[in-house]
Formats: structure tokens, C-alpha cells, sequence
């Protein structure tokens, strides 16, 4: 269980956006830049270099949220000591505004598969994720956010739902929430649920950040609507309007606009977070 | 049913593989084409990873091949750890061991070179020595010992490696003429440049980073090759920013 003085979650009840190389010139041009940026950890894990030089200085300007990929924190075995010395590491110079991982795993024997793969919510699998998430918060010093995924499928074996499985992990080890909207939206379309009665269900006090971000449409092997979470395009009407329905239970957040595939112009990206600003506005002070 | 891990990744790296029991939809029936989207995830990604890390390959060997090759690559060698900026180091003996690419003698070298400059791209920030660090006496310079930056690589090659890279990545570059080619990179700032380098300039560097001064790797490196040129190579590594000590011990007096 975190030490409560470790919570130190700093990011605005403001719009940001996922960092991306291609726009650090406008970011830092534009007279009215967004609130904070996020950056994906690892591909700032080499030893110099132009990223390096680059986060330093947004960093004098922004406020960061480190969001990790890679950790693994659902996997079945240890996590990997070098990767979370890297976490130390990366959190312990840029003393960011927020730092995250994903309810997932993606290593398994040493072997990286570069995406997010889901598990079975069980008593077990509790259990392991708790006693790896103690292990990053003590690792790193600070408070850790998790983040929900998108589902494609389900398990056989869980004997959790997922907000009651995110509820029970944040209580027995003090982490914070990210909510990810877009893959509440993408999950209770593949699994057939409410996702207003996912919210319902969701410990929104536990929330720290939103994820907002797009996502692909395909069908499965019945012809049923199967949501792929791709952060390729704009946001989608319902996943704002659930965003609203967050908000007016939440109270105002920081919400972070998602786009890692085909990245758009700066000016998109930017209606995107002015978007997520008039959703921020229209919360009853 | 519990589908562990170790049964989730292989289905997942083998896509004749069956998808797992114990996955299904909301009405529970199989997951069938639901498991390939983390199939489909896993592949494009990497292979997307691939076309990135070696764009002058896929230059090369074209796209449609190269994304054969990737698909054959990341299932015989996934990434071995999260920091996807030093994948494919597994690359160049990969493709010398494909048989059907053994016209192509070339390719694992070029893979090299790629995978270096990609290295060098990610190597720690270093301040290179004053431009006049080597304006001394002739019979002093002989005398100094280099400390070189991070960034700074360098490549031997039994093939015209440069001039390969060169006609592929930079429009109207002339065509590659046979012969061998050592390559040096170098970082002046934060975008790392291959270089030609003079004959024998990789093994004279090589000498100097395993401790030797600048005279005794001349005369070990000269040996070999009579022609070697120290101004041009020296040159090259000043003008990038490579060189970040230069320690003369004089002779006592």
C-alpha cells in the first residue's frame, strides 16, 4: 500500500495531447499551447539525443505525464528489473506530473509483443497485478495511474467485472485511475455492455486523467460490430457524449487527446483538445 | 478453461495456430477472428517497427518483400525488450542466412549501417573538443591519445557500403562502383551522417579506441594499408564532432 504522501498527481483539469515529435515546433510557436503533454516512456529510454533534448525543454514549459507501455503489469511473471530501474530512472530526472500503466501485459519470457494483451480477471490475476504494482510504487517512489483497456474479447475465467477488478486493485494498493472513455466505449461495444452502467460502476473518485482517443470498425466471425482502439482518427460523437456523462459525475479532469497512428497536422489535434475543452467548460462550476 | 500466457503468445506468433479455448464473445461463443485483432496488432506493428528501423532495405528489397521478411523476422525474433528504438539488432545475420537473398551480398551490411545510425541517433549528448585541440607540433599530435563521443560508429564492409546507402537514401547520388568501403557516422549535433572513410580509417579508429596514440595506430594501421590517410580521417572526425578528448603526454624535457 502507497505511502499517501506519495500522491502526487499534478496534472491541470485541462485539455492535453500525446506528445509527438512532428509537432515541437508548433507546440512551442503557438500562443495558446495546450495544458500538459503525455509521452509514451520508452521511446524516451535511450541515453541522449534529440528526444532527450526535447522532453527537457518541454518539460520547462508543460506539464508531463509519463505513460508506460511496456511494463508489463499483467503478466504472469516477474517484472522485468531493468525495464522498471529504466521507469526509475526516466521519473526520477523529469519528476513528472503524472506517471501510468496499462491493465495489460506485454512481455512473456522475455519476449516483447509491442501491444496491450488482455487477461482474465480472477481472484489469482488480482492478486499478481496488486503485488506488481506495489512492487512499481515502491520502485519508482510515487503514485502510479491504471489505465482500463480496450476488450475484443473475454475470458472463460474471470469472476470479476472490470470496474470492481480497477475498484479493489486501486484500494489494496493506493494507485490512481486513468480512465480511457474511447476503450469503455470500444469494450461495451465488443462485450455487448451498458457503458454509462460501466461508469456507474467505475470509482471515478480514484480518476486522476481520461484517455480520449479513435478507433477503427470491423466486424467479427457473426457479423457483429467489432470496435478496434487504434488512435488513428478524431474522437466519435458518443465517446464525447460519454465523456459529458463522466464529467458531470466526476467533476472536472485532466483529459488527454490519444492519436499515435497517421498523426494529423497540429491544427487538428488542437480542435481535438478544444473540444475536450468545451466539455471541460460546460461542468457546472 | 484458463488460457495461460505461454498458450496466448504462441497462437498469437503463429497465426495456423488454433485461437485458445476460454475465450469467447458476450455470447460466449469462440473468439475466432476477435483473437486476430491482437494477432493483427502484434504483427503490423512490428513489421510497420521493421519498415522504420531499415527504410534503405525496404528500399531495397521492395515493399511487399520486405514486409515477407519482417513477418518471417518478428515471429523468429521478437523484440527482447520494451525499448522498440533498438529493435532488429538480430536483422543483419537474419539476412545473411536467407538463402534466397544470397545474390544480394550486400543487404546484411547495409542492415548495419542502419542499425548503427539508429544507435548513434539514441547515444548520450558529448562536447566535442575545441576545434584547435590538434593544432600542435606534428611530433606532438603523433603523441595524443583520442577520446571519442558515443555517437561516433564506424563499419567495415567487403562491399561499396556507402556508396550503396548513398544511391539509396539520397537523390541523384551516383551509382555504387565495386569495391570495399569503411563507413563512419558522426552526430555533430543530433542527426547522425555517414561518411566515407579513407582506406583503413576503421582499423586506425580501432587502434585509437583500444588506447593506442594517434602515431602508434598510424603506424600499425600503415602496415596494412600504405595508403592510408590520417589528415582526411582526422578531418572527418573533427568536422563531426566526434573526437571529445585529446590528451598529449610530452615527452620529458
Amino acid at each position: 500500500m502507497l505511502d499517501s504522501s506519495l500522491r502526487s498527481n499534478r496534472l491541470p483539469a485541462a485539455p492535453g495531447v500525446g506528445y509527438k515529435p512532428q509537432h515541437y515546433d508548433q507546440i512551442l510557436d503557438h500562443a495558446h499551447p495546450v495544458g500538459w503533454l503525455e509521452i509514451h516512456a520508452e521511446n524516451y529510454m535511450g541515453d541522449g539525443g534529440r528526444p532527450l533534448a526535447q522532453l527537457r525543454h518541454l518539460s520547462e514549459k508543460f506539464p508531463i505525464s509519463v505513460h508506460g507501455v511496456g511494463l508489463s503489469i499483467g503478466g504472469e511473471g516477474p517484472l522485468d528489473p531493468d525495464h522498471l530501474a529504466r521507469l526509475k530512472h526516466l521519473v526520477g530526472w523529469l519528476n513528472p506530473a503524472s506517471f501510468s500503466e496499462h491493465l495489460a501485459w506485454s512481455t512473456h519470457d522475455s519476449h516483447f509483443l509491442n501491444d496491450l494483451l488482455p487477461l482474465p480477471y480472477t481472484d489469482e490475476t488480482l492478486e499478481r497485478i496488486c503485488a506488481h504494482i506495489d512492487q512499481v510504487q515502491e520502485t519508482v517512489g510515487r503514485q502510479m495511474l491504471l489505465e482500463n483497456p480496450s476488450s475484443y474479447l473475454a475470458f472463460e475465467e474471470s469472476t470479476w467485472s472490470e470496474p470492481d477488478f480497477l475498484r479493489e486493485i486501486a484500494r489494496r494498493t493506493g494507485c490512481g485511475l486513468l480512465l480511457d472513455v474511447n476503450n469503455v466505449f470500444v469494450s461495451a461495444t465488443n462485450l455487448d455492455f451498458s457503458p454509462q452502467s460501466y461508469i456507474d460502476a467505475y470509482p471515478l473518485d480514484n480518476v486522476h486523467e481520461i484517455h480520449l482517443g479513435g478507433h477503427d470498425e470491423d466486424e467479427d466471425d457473426h457479423g457483429r460490430r467489432l470496435l478496434i482502439d487504434s488512435h488513428g482518427r478524431e474522437v466519435v460523437e458518443p465517446v464525447w457524449t460519454l465523456l459529458d456523462y463522466v464529467l458531470d459525475r466526476s467533476g472536472p479532469k485532466p483529459v488527454l487527446i490519444e492519436w499515435d497512428t497517421d498523426v494529423p497536422d497540429w491544427s487538428v489535434l488542437r480542435a481535438e483538445a478544444d473540444r475536450a475543452q468545451a466539455a471541460l467548460d460546460r461542468i457546472p462550476a | 478453461m484458463s488460457v495461460s500466457q505461454t498458450t496466448f503468445r504462441a497462437a498469437l506468433l503463429d497465426p495456423s495456430a488454433a485461437v485458445p479455448d476460454g475465450l469467447w464473445d458476450a455470447a460466449e461463443r469462440p473468439a475466432g477472428r476477435r483473437f486476430s485483432v491482437y494477432r493483427n496488432n502484434v504483427a503490423v506493428s512490428l513489421t510497420e517497427a521493421m519498415h522504420q528501423a531499415f527504410p534503405v532495405i525496404a528500399r531495397l528489397l521492395g515493399t511487399q518483400n520486405m514486409d515477407g521478411l519482417a513477418g518471417l523476422f518478428l515471429r523468429k525474433h521478437p523484440p527482447s525488450s520494451p525499448l522498440m528504438m533498438y529493435y532488429g539488432e538480430e536483422f543483419p545475420e537474419f539476412l545473411a542466412g536467407m538463402e534466397q537473398l544470397s545474390h544480394l551480398g550486400y543487404l546484411a551490411d547495409v542492415a548495419c549501417l542502419e542499425l548503427a545510425l539508429r544507435q548513434s541517433y539514441h547515444s548520450a549528448d558529448s562536447q566535442a573538443a575545441p576545434h584547435d585541440a590538434l593544432a600542435v607540433p606534428p611530433e606532438e599530435i603523433v603523441l595524443a591519445k583520442l577520446e571519442f563521443a558515443p555517437s561516433m560508429k564506424f563499419l567495415r564492409s567487403d562491399w561499396p557500403l556507402y556508396s550503396i546507402w548513398r544511391f539509396n537514401s539520397e537523390e541523384g547520388a551516383p551509382k555504387p562502383a565495386p569495391g570495399s568501403e569503411d563507413v563512419l557516422i558522426t552526430r555533430p549535433e543530433f542527426d547522425p551522417a555517414p561518411h566515407l572513410l579513407p582506406k583503413g580509417g576503421a582499423d586506425w579508429i580501432a587502434h585509437v579506441q583500444a588506447g593506442l596514440t594517434i602515431g602508434e595506430a598510424f603506424e600499425q594501421t600503415s602496415t596494412v594499408f600504405p595508403e592510408f590517410d590520417l589528415g582526411a580521417t582526422l578531418a572527418l572526425l573533427l568536422q563531426g564532432g566526434a573526437i571529445t578528448s585529446v590528451t598529449i603526454e610530452r615527452l620529458a624535457t
